[in-house]
């Protein structure tokens, strides 16, 4: 059994509430709560989520930009915070961060050979002829013709900006990379040339990897172990095939029955309105009650926990009533029953 | 909306606050003898003694501002010693005459360079926007005191369409239409700046709006081109300007400073600028003060006009 | 920097002004070694001499005093100390900008109060208190200007900060590293430091103004220093009798403040990207039309197919920037029956949008400008007819959706009355009965309470609400033709999965046609019947969905359709195109994705290449399409 190099627990991220000066009091806004994960060495974690759920959040309180209101992230047993205490750049040299937009993440007035040397410098101690070495290796391995690192970042396209930002990732030697959507803002040709690099990099690195992505086709491709994220909470969690063959969550059945696919069975919609919750006044009990087909009284009333599924092994889900058997796209709602 | 004006007013109150302890602090950090300041140099001992009891000059500084602080929420703001009457009457008498040169010119810089914002805007390239262009150019470049000389010259003394000076005139005057023709040449100076500012900024925010996207939609729909600009466009540009308009009234009481010299208007400026020249202490905060206040509710207004105009703000 | 001078030279009224400052900083520079009469010793008997006086080139004032020699000496005192202002006034505002609006939090708070404070002030009056407090004086007059737009320098600056603090390459530093203080100086300053070179030069005529304006009201220099302002003021006495000596410093203010305005505007717009690329310019009300007369079809109208509802033939829209011409749509032609869905796929800057714009000449104008082409309507060329003409058909015949539905609904309308103004254009209607017919039509798009949601404006809907009123707007006029660009982009799954439903009911109740513009291909066999395929300005591949998915023709529609990746099929690993699609400023000859085409040969990159029809309704623009068989290929007619 491989080793769990990431501990998330009981990991929660609440933003504002208190009183304001001559306003009313008002609660925060949880952007997540209590979410419990375990990342392996060597996986790639998906987590897939609409835009609202907190996977952002969370994986920015991963890297550090973030800090958590309560709940522990440990790494390889040591808790992060105490290790960002200690030392500002550890955990900067063990958890890296890709951004969604690749332009925005890079300096508009900074030559790509300073974007890439800043990491190799304040993390690694790099100076002279080593910087100058690895800053070539770095072009290298993410196929980025040398001469590109006297350029500028709006001299590149939106795929080859990316590899720039994977890159500087990588500059620092970190074993986890976390992605946050990071091909979301990428044209499909581009998109496939971009999940290839990462692929291979994944290989060559013994990377781990944290895949965050509203796109449930490409979280599929490319990871081990997917969560699935709604209102702040993992709602469900397996490995990828047992999740995509078996979704048990009313709500991740609504995800596959609403991606259209090419040349695919027709998508179904939801009869009410797709809304959130009001996150300032959240439901008392399960979060997608409202909008679930399936939901009893209970639904409303209580939490449901993510526990695991009987007789499903490393498969956990938040609900209830979860929904059995396998899922298929030709079913004539997303609540169907499976046959058992 | 009345639950935000209030929270607004109430959130005046801090900056009120600050300000009259900035205003304070012009008579504290002056240096020597406030009290011999306050009197001039040719005050008597006795009198000296007395005012310096009155305003608690021997306490220490946080309770001297208090014990000043409570003498101006009374309405006491002292008085001139080289008008020999109380701050609050002179002030006022002579805000009025601000306000109504002030204002007049607000009107106008408004019109003018909202509509030649506008009209630059609409016509950008074209002749009337490069000749707009040019004039706001001059505008803002032109002293403004130097403007109200040549006006003075040329309309007053060449072409004697208007009077030279004053707030109305010596022998028979008194009346509304004496006073505009007083008024017309000083406003038209004052206003001037703030016209050009207020033109280019106009251009500027139509020209940024007409390229958002919901101006297309409004396109799309077959709206016509006046429409487009009149009631999309212009709406979106006006509630940007709000906060510019209330900018340029502080630029507008503050040139009231010069064209009131040039002018020979009674106003509180000139006012304020005899005082400091005769270091009449209590006139100049006084001035400074009820000036300042009533900026600060000026803006109040303008900003609860932008709140009212744009539902996007939240309280 | 070569640039901004270049670009800063190329505007003639910015070059203008900026001579003219030279000029006036050189004399003032060069005003001690000048053969000048000491600019502050009187001579009684010399008083008032007209300007061209003997000995005085400018005349005397009342003093008897040379005014050329106080002009030049003036103007070095004032040029000296509105720099001095202007320079303090920047460097102290831009350091609290910036630390507020890094920081933010708490420090912003304070900060931020203490400027409001100073903004309390108008203006001049904040000056007058100072100079009350310091005493009048050349020095004390200076560091009043300069307090007093301390917070238009920090406001300013804290705003522009604030907006890259927090970009996410800011965070990437934070990630590489980078501590505090090296993000402020590597990071945010070069990010900064034009704002603040172009706030500082918008304000130095400003300041040197209002140190002029203090020295007139005898604040300032004190006599019998000269300093423009000053003289101004002396002369002001004198206005009637002698007016030269008023006239000539306001002039001398007046040239100097002038030319640094000029250079300042200069300056803003060459460090401005926004100007730089000409996009603050208004788009005009439709799309400028240009075309040349060497269509192929230009001749023959009317030879669509009766079915047609709308018939595009060889459409070629340019963007003209600078000396740069980018042919974002490149000779397209495509016909649209009634009660069609045609979808429009491709990659960004395929030109699939700008062709769905061109249809009612909405694509923006500069830069975009239609050069080639006909549309047909009802037997009409919508290319050929007057704004007023080209008004009465949007909205009414042809309405669009557009991609993202908070940018494309009125801010501050609401939705009600955005419904009632697009009824009302087209239709007799009185105000109560188009806001009845907005409401039922608010209803038939699903928005549940729709007498409610009119009231509301377009910020209080959420995003699959708001794209709901848009689709309601588009449905106001019953057009006959919906052209919906990426209507569902911008929204999440589940909430796309609606509104595509919605879409389709539509579409099937009212028999509506649409052309819709997408780059999702799962989108498109969801709703479109036919999809035309385009590849840098140019359909590659047209026919009807499912054979296009099933056996597409183009290579690039099958590698496009193969770097998708399918939900449910984990294995089937997307294979990337190498490569990037050509720049539409330098587009090849030939096929333009030969060289990212494994199959190509020599005779891809020469000359035309045609759309071809192949089989059943289908048409190809390749020389050897995929899964013909080759004799097939040589038989077909072009």
């Amino acid at each position: 059994m491989s080793e769990t190099l990431l501990e998330i627990r009981q990991l929660t991220r609440t933003f504002g509430g208190g009183r304001r000066w001559l306003a009313p009091a008002h609660p925060g806004v949880h952007a997540v709560q209590q979410v419990d994960l375990d990342v392996q060495r060597g996986d790639t974690l998906g987590i897939v989520g609409e835009s609202g759920c907190g996977k952002s959040t969370l994986a920015r309180m991963l890297v550090g930009l973030d800090t958590p209101s309560s709940g522990s992230i440990r790494y390889s047993g040591v808790d992060l915070q105490r290790l960002r205490r200690r030392d500002r750049h550890a955990l900067s040299r063990r958890i890296q961060y890709v951004f969604q937009d690749p332009l925005s993440s890079l300096n508009p007035r900074k030559r790509v050979r300073d974007i890439l040397a800043a990491p190799l410098r304040y993390l690694r101690g790099l100076e002279g002829q080593a910087l100058e070495r690895r800053l070539g290796e770095l072009m290298e391995v993410v196929n980025l013709r040398p001469e590109f690192i006297t350029r500028y970042p709006h001299e590149f396209s939106g795929g080859q900006a990316q590899r720039i930002g994977i890159a500087r990732a990588l500059a620092a030697e970190p074993e986890v990379l976390v992605l946050d959507e990071p091909v979301s803002a990428l044209d499909v040709s581009v998109q496939a040339q971009v999940l290839q690099l990462l692929r291979r990099l994944k290989r060559e690195f013994d990377l781990t990897y944290l895949f965050i992505s509203h796109d449930l086709s490409v979280v599929e491709t490319i990871s081990d172990r997917i969560a699935v994220m709604y209102f702040g909470r993992i709602i469900e969690q397996a490995t990828a095939r047992q999740l995509f063959q078996y979704p048990a969550h009313p709500y991740t059945r609504l995800l596959l029955g609403s991606a259209p696919v090419p040349g695919g069975p027709p998508i179904q919609a939801e009869a009410g309105d797709a809304e959130l919750p009001d996150p300032l006044a959240p439901p008392p009990g399960c979060a997608f009650a409202p909008r679930c087909p399936r939901a009893r009284d209970e639904c409303r009333g209580e939490l449901p926990t993510l526990d695991k599924l009987p007789g499903r092994a490393d498969h956990h889900a938040a609900c209830l009533y979860p929904a059995e058997g396998s899922w298929r796209r030709f079913s004539t709602t997303n609540t169907q029953e499976g046959a058992g | 909306m009345t639950r935000y004006a209030l929270r607004r007013l109430l959130m005046t109150l801090p900056v009120l606050l600050g300000l009259s302890v900035i205003v304070f602090m012009i008579m504290s950090l002056i240096p020597g003898d406030p009290a011999m300041a306050i009197l001039g140099s040719y005050a008597t001992p006795e009198n000296l003694a007395r005012l310096r009891a009155d305003l608690g000059l021997d306490l220490p500084l946080p309770q001297q501002y208090l014990v000043w602080l409570g003498n101006i929420v009374q309405g006491d703001l002292g008085r001139s010693f080289t008008l020999n009457r109380p701050v609050l009457d002179e002030v006022m008498e002579r805000f009025s005459a601000t306000l109504i040169l002030a204002g007049t010119s607000l009107v106008i810089c408004t019109l003018v360079g909202v509509a030649a914002g506008i009209i630059s805007a609409i016509r950008q390239y074209g002749w009337a926007d490069r000749i707009i262009t040019l004039l706001v150019l001059v505008g803002i470049s032109v002293p403004a005191f130097w403007l109200g000389m040549l006006m003075i010259m040329l309309f007053a003394v060449e072409l004697r369409w208007f009077p030279v000076s004053g707030m109305y005139s010596i022998y028979g005057g008194g009346g509304l239409t004496d006073l505009l023709r007083h008024l017309a040449l000083p406003s038209i100076a004052l206003a001037v700046v703030a016209a050009g500012v207020i033109a280019r900024l106009t251009r500027s925010n139509m020209l940024e709006v007409m390229r958002q996207d919901y101006i297309r939609t409004a396109r799309a729909k077959g709206l016509d081109e006046s429409r487009v600009v009149l009631r999309h466009a212009f709406k979106v540009a006006l509630v940007n300007l709000i906060p510019v308009i209330g900018v340029q009234a502080g630029f507008v009481i503050g040139g009231a400073v010069y064209i009131e010299t040039v002018f020979q208007w009674p106003g509180i400026g000139r006012m304020l600028v005899n005082a400091i020249s005769t270091r009449d202490i209590l006139l100049v905060q006084g001035g400074v003060l009820v000036v300042a206040a009533s900026y600060v509710l000026f803006n109040l207004c303008a900003d609860l006009l932008q709140h009212w105009l744009d539902p996007r703000i939240k309280a | 920097m070569k640039a901004f001078i270049e670009s800063l030279a190329r505007n003639r009224l910015a070059a203008f002004g900026a001579i003219v400052l030279l000029l006036l900083v050189l004399l003032a520079l060069i005003t001690p070694w000048l053969p000048l009469a000491d600019p502050d010793i009187t001579f009684p008997a010399n008083r008032l001499h007209p300007p061209l006086s003997e000995g005085n080139l400018l005349g005397t004032d009342a003093l008897g005093r040379d005014i050329l020699s106080r002009l030049l000496w003036g103007l070095r005192v004032s040029l000296a100390v509105g720099i001095a202002a202007s320079l303090v006034a920047a460097l102290i505002g831009s350091l609290i900008g910036i630390v507020s609006g890094y920081f933010g939090g708490r420090t912003d708070n304070i900060l931020m109060r203490g400027i409001d404070m100073l903004m309390a002030f108008p203006y001049i009056l904040l000056a007058l208190a100072i100079v009350a407090v310091l005493g009048p004086g050349l020095m004390n007059a200076l560091y009043a200007i300069a307090i007093v737009n301390i917070p238009f320098f920090a406001r300013n600056i804290r705003g522009v900060t604030v907006g890259i603090a927090h970009r996410e390459f800011i965070d990437a530093a934070r990630l590489s590293g980078k501590g505090d203080l090296r993000i402020l100086a590597s990071e945010i300053l070069p990010n900064v430091l034009p704002v603040i070179v172009i706030t500082l030069s918008t304000t130095v005529g400003w300041m040197i103004l209002e140190t002029a304006g203090l020295s007139f009201l005898g604040l300032g220099a004190q006599p019998p220093q000269a300093d423009l302002g000053s003289m101004l003021g002396e002369g002001r006495r004198m206005m009637i009798n002698a007016p030269h000596v008023a006239m000539l410093p306001g002039l001398v203010i007046f040239i100097l403040v002038m030319s640094i305005n000029l250079l300042g505007d200069g300056v803003r717009d060459a460090l401005d990207p926004r100007l730089k690329s000409g996009a603050l310019s208004r788009p005009a009300p439709m799309t400028r039309i240009r075309r040349r007369l060497t269509g192929k079809h230009q001749d023959d109208a009317g030879t669509s197919p009766a079915s047609a509802l709308l018939t595009v033939d060889d459409l070629h829209t340019d963007f003209e920037m600078g000396r740069d011409i980018y042919r974002a749509v490149n000779g397209v032609s495509f016909t649209i029956h009634s009660n069609e869905c045609l979808g429009l796929v491709g990659e960004s800057g395929s030109g699939k949008s700008v062709t769905a714009l061109s249809l009612l000449g909405l694509v923006a104008s500069p830069p975009g400008v239609i050069t080639g082409g006909r549309i047909e309507m009802d037997g009409r060329d919508l290319l050929g007819l007057s704004a007023r003409e080209m008004r009465r058909i949007r909205g009414k015949d042809v309405a669009y959706v557009f991609q993202d539905p908070l940018s494309t609904l009125h801010p501050l309308i609401r939705v009600g009355d955005q419904l009632v103004e697009a009824i009302r254009l087209h239709q007799p209607l009185s105000r109560g009965a188009a806001r009845e017919l907005a409401v039922t039509l608010l209803g038939q798009v699903r928005i549940p309470n729709p007498q409610r949601r009119a009231e509301q404006y377009p910020h209080q809907l959420s995003g699959g609400m708001r794209q709901r009123v848009g689709i309601a707007m588009a449905l106001a006029n019953d057009p006959r033709l919906i052209v919906a660009d990426e209507p569902t982009t911008a929204l999440d799954v589940t909430v796309q999965a609606q509104a595509l439903a919605l879409i389709q009911r539509l579409r099937e109740d009212k028999g509506t046609a649409v052309l819709f513009i997408t780059h999702d291909f799962g989108v498109v066999s969801q709703v479109c019947d036919r999809v035309a395929v385009m590849y840098a300005g140019r359909i590659v591949e047209v026919g009807y969905t499912a054979d296009i998915l099933d056996a597409p023709r183009h290579p690039y529609t099958r590698r496009l359709i193969d770097c998708v990746p399918r939900l449910g099929e984990p294995d089937n690993e997307p294979t990337a195109i190498p490569g990037l699609p050509p720049a539409a400023n330098a587009l090849p000859e030939g096929c333009a994705f030969a060289d990212r085409c494994d199959l190509a040969e020599a005779a891809c990159r020469h000359g035309e290449i045609e759309l071809i029809a192949t089989d059943a309704g289908r048409q190809v623009r390749c020389i050897k399409p995929l899964g013909l068989p080759v004799h097939a290929r040589a038989g077909v007619a072009p």
